[in-house]
């Protein structure tokens, strides 16, 4: 084991990767060289040469079109997308031609080895532009799977079976722990599952879900409410899509009660699918209806970014006003 | 229908003839040499001592202003800050020879050309305050300033959007009848975003009037130019639009002006785009988030640092007998204090209430924006510590 923030947990499974499959590739802007603004891409260049890892022109939609067809191609691309919120000029490529590479050519061609990494959340007075979570856009489109990491552990883990996975994989990196969040990740290589969530507090009264750097503040919020004697139930959703129902509707088969947070704004957000699928599976057992604690239906405001958020004092209140129903 | 009137002036060749690229050599126009003397033969634009007096000022107050706003962020008191170090001589030499009523679109580096339309060191603080006071009413990062009176569009972080914007804007001020142009300024970086080529292209077809400016400047954060394009810069970009296109020394400011100038002048008598392409350098980090010593040389920067725009133009005021050095460093000390001044005060000035947040949205809120305000203002009051900004103001 090693002590790790999420940014090395990430440069680590690069590094394991590339070493491991001379096909893997890894580019975008800046990560060359300079091994990405954030440095996730630290000391890759220098390790595997410039033609595996590069630098390209500023332009998403190139990336993404590049990596598709170098994905096509047999190659194992691994393309940065330098923040979420700029990965709308590649929105074509990946909605109509990476989630649909396979479907349309009835599987003789795929993009199923790329993986897109992308920071995406608030949290950093970024405003407008550098603090979106853009996840249900994604989340719509039949054909790619959409992966967020809670902490190191959890991010080497899922990167490598995401970039291992046979299917194009959007993955969604928290730029608000990436320095913060630090933690034991083994050294050796591991694979966390896709599409499975993970019950990280076991709980009676109420399950609260959420993901990415939501998680500490469902944390925060549980912990307070353990306080007023009400026991919550915690779960990383860690995959958007396929999202893993069962271990969703188990729970709240048990506690009742179901929240979900999210930093997206409410309306058509993740929570919306989440809480149609509960409550028809879950119908007889709901003693409350599903709250959603998320972020308005604004776009993403600078000077009001404390109020914006759906932080642990708008969850414990949720989650007071839905035990107490 | 048009037959495809193009062909009838394309030449016949008899064998294969594979074009190289770089044959067409695009210059750079240069007047001032670096040491602030013309060029033999050179014509300089006929500027009056007064404008180059703003000119200069407007060069030695951004530096001064830069300068404050990097320390500032340093000492936590703005979350963000970008300077134009080594490139005011192409932002503002250009802002100078446009007209107030022109529209301004920029990229994020262009404080020249705003501070040379008369937004005030007071706008500047009320913008990176984020503070009630500014027009943009904080919601967005520092340094994206958008001043309606002025002719300033708002900036807008996405890279390279403001190019096909441009084009639209620059039709509808011609379709209104107006006498303005659109000058639409964008990094060599941006330009290899497909809405540059998008916007290029309408604006050719549909005979715009927007003066493309590019500021060539060597970089896009840590990508070097030899990184970002392999063909003659972005001016050679232009021809292949069918867009009037010239080079310019960007460090040369009366280059950009002369260019600029004889750009708008056509691009309003001719309805047609024209680009400009300023090579230049960054001497300043790409932000302050940014450390440059990671990706670039102290030497490269030295030789650039020599190439200073504000002292070429100081060389040549000198040798014009227009430098009153006394003066100067008069301004220059008085612009340091009215910066730490306002600073300070407008350091007081609050956000917005928090009513603000769900409008502009839309026109007015619906109904789901005013219930979504309704209930965060009751957690507010039941938190008041919790959100100290707003909690004071419900
Ligand atoms: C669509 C988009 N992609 C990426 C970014 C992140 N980004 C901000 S500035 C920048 C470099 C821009 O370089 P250039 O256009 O040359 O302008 P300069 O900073 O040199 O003035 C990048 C990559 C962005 N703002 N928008
Ligand atoms: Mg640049």
């Amino acid at each position: 084991m090693v002590k790790m923030n999420l940014l090395q947990a990430i440069n680590d499974a690069l590094i394991s990767m590339m070493t491991q499959d001379e096909r893997v590739m890894v580019f975008g802007e800046d990560v060359g060289h300079f091994g990405g603004v954030f440095r996730a891409t630290s000391n890759l260049q220098e390790k595997f040469g410039k033609a595996r890892c590069f630098n390209t022109p500023l332009t998403e939609q190139g990336i993404i079109g590049f990596a598709n067809g170098l994905a096509s191609q047999g190659s194992i691309p691994v393309a940065e997308i330098q923040f979420g919120d700029y990965i709308f000029p590649a929105f074509d490529q990946i909605v109509n031609e990476t989630s649909k590479f396979r479907y349309r050519s009835g599987g003789q061609f795929s993009c199923g080895t790329l993986t897109i990494r992308t920071p995406y959340g608030g949290g950093i007075a970024g405003g407008h532009y550098h603090s979106q979570s853009p996840e249900a856009f994604f989340a719509h489109i039949p054909g790619m799977k959409i992966v967020i990491p809670r902490n190191p552990f959890q991010a080497k883990g899922l990167l490598l079976a995401s970039i291992k996975d046979d299917n194009p994989v959007l993955f969604m990196e928290p730029k608000r722990l990436y320095r913060a969040s630090v933690g034991e990740v083994p050294e050796e290589d591991y694979e966390l599952p896709l599409g499975k969530a993970e019950v990280t507090a076991k709980g009676s009264d109420i399950t609260l879900l959420a993901w990415g750097a939501q998680m500490e503040i469902i944390e925060k919020a549980a912990e307070m409410a353990a306080l007023d004697g009400i026991s919550c139930e915690l779960i990383d959703l860690r995959s958007i899509l396929p999202w893993d129902a069962e271990t969703v509707c188990e729970s709240v088969m048990k506690t009742g009660r179901l929240l979900i947070n999210h930093e997206a704004p409410l309306t058509g957000g993740f929570a919306s699918e989440v809480a149609a699928t509960v409550q028809e599976n879950c119908f007889l057992h709901l003693e409350s209806p599903i709250a959603r604690v998320c972020g308005l239906d604004t776009p993403y405001p600078l000077s009001h970014e404390k109020e914006y958020m759906p932080d642990h004092l708008k969850t414990y209140e949720a989650i007071k006003r839905t035990v107490n129903f | 229908m048009k037959d495809r009137n193009h062909l009838s002036n394309v030449g016949l060749s008899h064998e294969v003839q594979i074009i190289k690229n770089g044959i067409l050599d695009i210059p750079m126009l240069q007047l001032l040499q670096a040491d602030g003397k013309p060029h033999d033969g050179a014509v300089l634009p006929s500027l009056d001592q007064e404008t180059v007096q703003k000119i200069y000022d407007t060069m030695q107050y951004i530096r001064v202003l830069d300068e404050r706003m990097i320390a500032a962020q340093r000492q936590g008191r703005i979350s963000f800050y970008l300077a134009c170090t080594g490139e005011e001589a192409s932002t503002i030499g250009s802002a100078a020879a446009l007209k107030p009523q022109d529209m301004i679109m920029s990229q994020y580096r262009e404080q020249g050309a705003l501070a040379y339309r008369g937004y005030s060191t007071e706008q500047f603080m009320n913008q990176m305050f984020s503070n009630e006071l500014e027009p943009n009413k904080g919601r967005q990062m520092p340094i994206h300033y958008g001043a309606k009176e002025l002719n300033f569009m708002t900036i807008s972080s996405p890279l390279g959007t403001q190019i096909p914007q441009a084009s639209g804007y620059a039709y509808g001020q011609k379709m209104a009848g107006e006498e303005a142009i659109t000058i639409c300024y964008f990094g060599e970086g941006a330009a290899s975003e497909g809405d540059f080529h998008a916007g290029l292209n309408m604006a050719a077809v549909l005979n715009c009037p927007v003066v493309f400016f590019c500021r060539n400047n060597g970089y896009a954060i840590s990508t070097p130019a030899e990184e970002q394009f392999a063909g003659d810069g972005i001016a050679s970009r232009g021809l292949g639009y069918g867009v009037k296109t010239i080079r310019v020394d960007g460090n040369d400011v009366m280059a950009v002006y002369a260019a600029t100038e004889q750009a708008r002048k056509i691009a309003l008598e001719e309805n047609c785009p024209v680009l400009i392409e300023a090579m230049t350098y960054r001497l300043a980090a790409h932000s302050t988030s940014d450390d440059p010593t990671g990706y670039r040389s102290k030497d490269e920067e030295e030789k650039w640092r020599a190439k200073d725009p504000i002292l070429r133009l100081e060389a040549w005021m000198e040798a014009k007998g227009w430098l009153d050095a006394e003066a100067n460093k008069q301004y220059v000390e008085k612009t340091r204090q009215e910066v730490l001044q306002e600073l300070k005060r407008v350091e007081q000035v609050p956000i917005c209430v928090v009513d603000e947040i769900v409008e502009d949205v839309y026109d007015t809120p619906p109904w789901h924006l005013r219930k979504q305000l309704k209930d965060l203002k009751e957690h507010i009051a039941k938190y008041p510590e919790a959100y100290p900004k707003t909690s004071g103001r419900l």
